[in-house]
């Protein structure tokens, strides 16, 4: 067979031995791949194609692909509930989150990257543990000191308790991430008298950008779809965030699918555009600190 | 260009090279200033995170392990009603919190469901993820497109994907029990039985986690150098011997880092259990985290008991890590 698709595919399959392959072999490799991408697309088509049915489309026995498309579920969840009210509150809370986070995070990494100092292997448990607290354990103290502070149902307050947990998972990323960048930058930096903060500043970090956007990305969708900390300190519904207000759309009175559907497909859209652009860099960031140390 | 400015300074850069060096270290000194010289920019650099991470999570922390060790409950925290405050009357227990936590048949039911729950799922995640991983390795057509496709379930929010399985399981309206019907055969009870609620919430955490196995182990399958699988097949190895072999042991450094992540998120993962089936029938489904909550956040409030979870929780994951990275560091690994 010819080799059309992944022209990354085209070099490891010269080094991998004959490209010839048994039509047997093909149907099962092809049949495999497509009953996994039916299996993972399967949901999400699912979700599309409810959201386009008549509000109440759902609430039968008979189910059926198409039933008079649609957009009203996507018009009632616009204009008659505070979904845009919601996506602006979690755009608000998972921004702030992200800028703090990268920020405070971003030296931490540096100098655990670049140095071997007293107290490193300390900081470097500490970021490993910190990144798996359960929730349970955090979550009654900082409701109460939360609740002490008057920040329940505000955004500071919130975003607080993401930082718990985007930070340390930041600094882990970004130490990754400058692993990568060669040493000798710094030593030029220096040697052309720059002071060392400096040279993280100037030099090291614009080099660092695609590590600190992935783990921008990173915190950024993890404070976007948090679930616990949202449901606990935002009580009036003027402050949900998105994961708390599509829960009242489900309640165990009344489940109203095709409102859900709507806004999940409304999320869910330009979340997957953004993710499929940069997944490739997700995963190389995640994974860069295991492989070079 | 880097390379270039070595070049360039090194050789005329004296003076730049001893005020750099006079950087690192202002002392120069007496054993201590020296220490302290040589090391205080590192410190520098890690206070931000070390001040937030002892603020927002050693004080929590402190405080869960305080209240841990009482008994407290909604009913006898401190409160203000208006305008009158209620004293907490809450009191020291020890450790009479964990022994009764460790007798409970519940937490020991939880305990082992959690167990199994993240066993099963990190094995079918990797297992899974592996085996796509090396399909998608190989010269194919229509390869990217499979790759999109296979990516897509990362790509929705996990709190999105939660509802629509909760939808798909519907036993009124799911789509499952549609097909079922359609082909014949009697509705599943996908979220009311115990035991097929359990094999749910492992199908929806396989399908959310797969993705991104899948993408770490490709990434990690490309690295390993194509010469090694030629030398191999000269040598007249079989496909299972090159896998053996070859791909397993290549995969290492990757699959070392993914399964213990995906360990602690499975471990942790709260979104799944809370919102497909919110720990029930009954409790059924309740993995220690989910419980937990459930103890601080319904009903009386049981912080003392919430607090005692939590820490358990962390207890065995902390316990899990050292061991897992004591494992690594045999094996060759930096710290």
């Amino acid at each position: 067979m010819t080799i059309a698709a992944g022209p990354a595919g085209v070099g490891r399959a010269k080094q991998k031995g004959p490209k010839g392959r048994s039509t047997a072999a093909s149907i099962a490799l092809h049949g495999t791949l497509a009953v996994a991408s039916l299996i993972a697309v399967f949901p999400v088509v699912w979700l599309l194609l409810t959201s386009i049915k008549p509000r109440n489309a759902w609430d039968s026995a008979t189910v059926t692909l198409f039933d008079h498309p649609n957009l009203g579920n996507y018009a009632f969840v616009l204009s008659q509930t505070k979904f845009l009210r919601w996506l602006v509150n979690t755009l608000i809370v998972a921004g702030a989150t992200t800028v703090i986070g990268v920020l405070l995070a971003a030296s931490t990494g540096y100098a655990v990257s670049r140095f071997r100092f007293p107290g490193f292997r300390s900081v470097m448990w500490m970021l490993l543990i910190t990144q798996m607290f359960p929730v349970a354990i955090l979550i009654v103290p900082l409701y109460n000191l939360m609740a002490g502070l008057g920040l329940i149902n505000t955004f500071p307050g919130l975003m607080i308790a993401y930082l718990t947990t985007a930070v340390p998972f930041c600094a882990w990323m970004l130490k990754g991430y400058f692993d990568t960048i060669p040493v000798q930058i710094d030593e030029a930096g220096q040697v052309d008298g720059l002071t060392p903060f400096g040279t993280f500043w100037r030099l090291v970090l614009p080099l660092a950008k695609p590590g600190l956007a992935v783990a921008a990305f990173y915190s950024f969708i993890t404070a976007w779809a948090e679930v616990a900390y949202a449901t606990t300190f935002m009580t009036g519904d003027e402050s949900y965030t998105l994961a708390v207000g599509m829960q009242s759309f489900v309640s165990e009175y009344r489940a109203e699918w095709g409102y859900m559907t709507a806004s999940a497909v409304l999320i869910a859209i330009p979340a997957a555009v953004v993710f499929l652009l940069v997944q490739r860099h997700l995963v190389t960031g995640l994974t860069a600190g295991a492989t070079k140390s | 260009m880097a390379a270039q400015a070595v070049d360039g300074t090194v050789a005329g850069g004296g003076p730049a090279r001893d005020q750099a060096a006079l950087h690192r270290r202002p002392g120069g000194q007496g054993p201590v200033r020296r220490f302290i010289g040589r090391h205080w920019y590192a410190w520098a650099l890690t206070a931000p995170v070390v001040i937030v991470t002892l603020v927002l999570v050693g004080y929590p922390l402190v405080r869960g392990v305080y209240l841990s060790l009482t008994d407290a409950t909604e009913a006898n925290v401190g409160r203000t009603i208006g305008m009158n405050v209620i004293p907490s009357t809450y009191e020291f227990v020890g450790l009479k919190n964990y022994t009764a936590a460790l007798a409970d048949p519940e937490f020991l039911a939880t305990l082992g469901w959690t167990v199994l729950w993240t066993a099963v799922c990190v094995t079918l995640h990797y297992g899974l993820g592996l085996g796509l991983a090396i399909l998608l390795n190989r010269p194919l057509r229509f390869r990217s497109f499979y790759r999109v496709l296979l990516v897509l379930p990362w790509a929705v929010p996990a709190f999105v994907s939660a509802f629509i399985w909760r939808y798909i399981f519907s036993a009124k309206y799911g789509v499952l029990n549609a097909m079922l019907n359609a082909a014949g055969l009697p509705a599943v009870a996908w979220l009311d039985d115990p035991a097929v609620a359990k094999i749910s919430v492992i199908v929806v955490n396989v399908w959310l986690g797969v993705p991104f196995m899948m993408l770490a182990v490709l990434g990690g399958l490309q690295a390993i150098p194509g010469e090694l699988y030629e030398a191999a097949s000269m040598d007249g190895a079989t496909p299972w011997q090159r896998f053996r072999y070859i791909t397993l042991p290549g995969l290492r450094p990757v699959a070392s880092t993914v399964v213990l992540l995906g360990t602690i998120w499975t471990f942790n993962q709260f979104a799944v259990i809370f919102l497909v089936t919110g720990g029930g029938p009954g409790t059924s489904t309740q993995i220690l985290v989910t419980n937990a909550y459930r103890l601080a956040f319904t009903g009386i409030r049981d912080y003392a008991g919430s607090a005692t979870w939590g820490l358990l929780i962390l207890l065995i994951l902390s316990a899990m890590t050292v061991i897992y990275r004591r494992a690594l560091r045999r094996t060759g690994e930096a710290w």
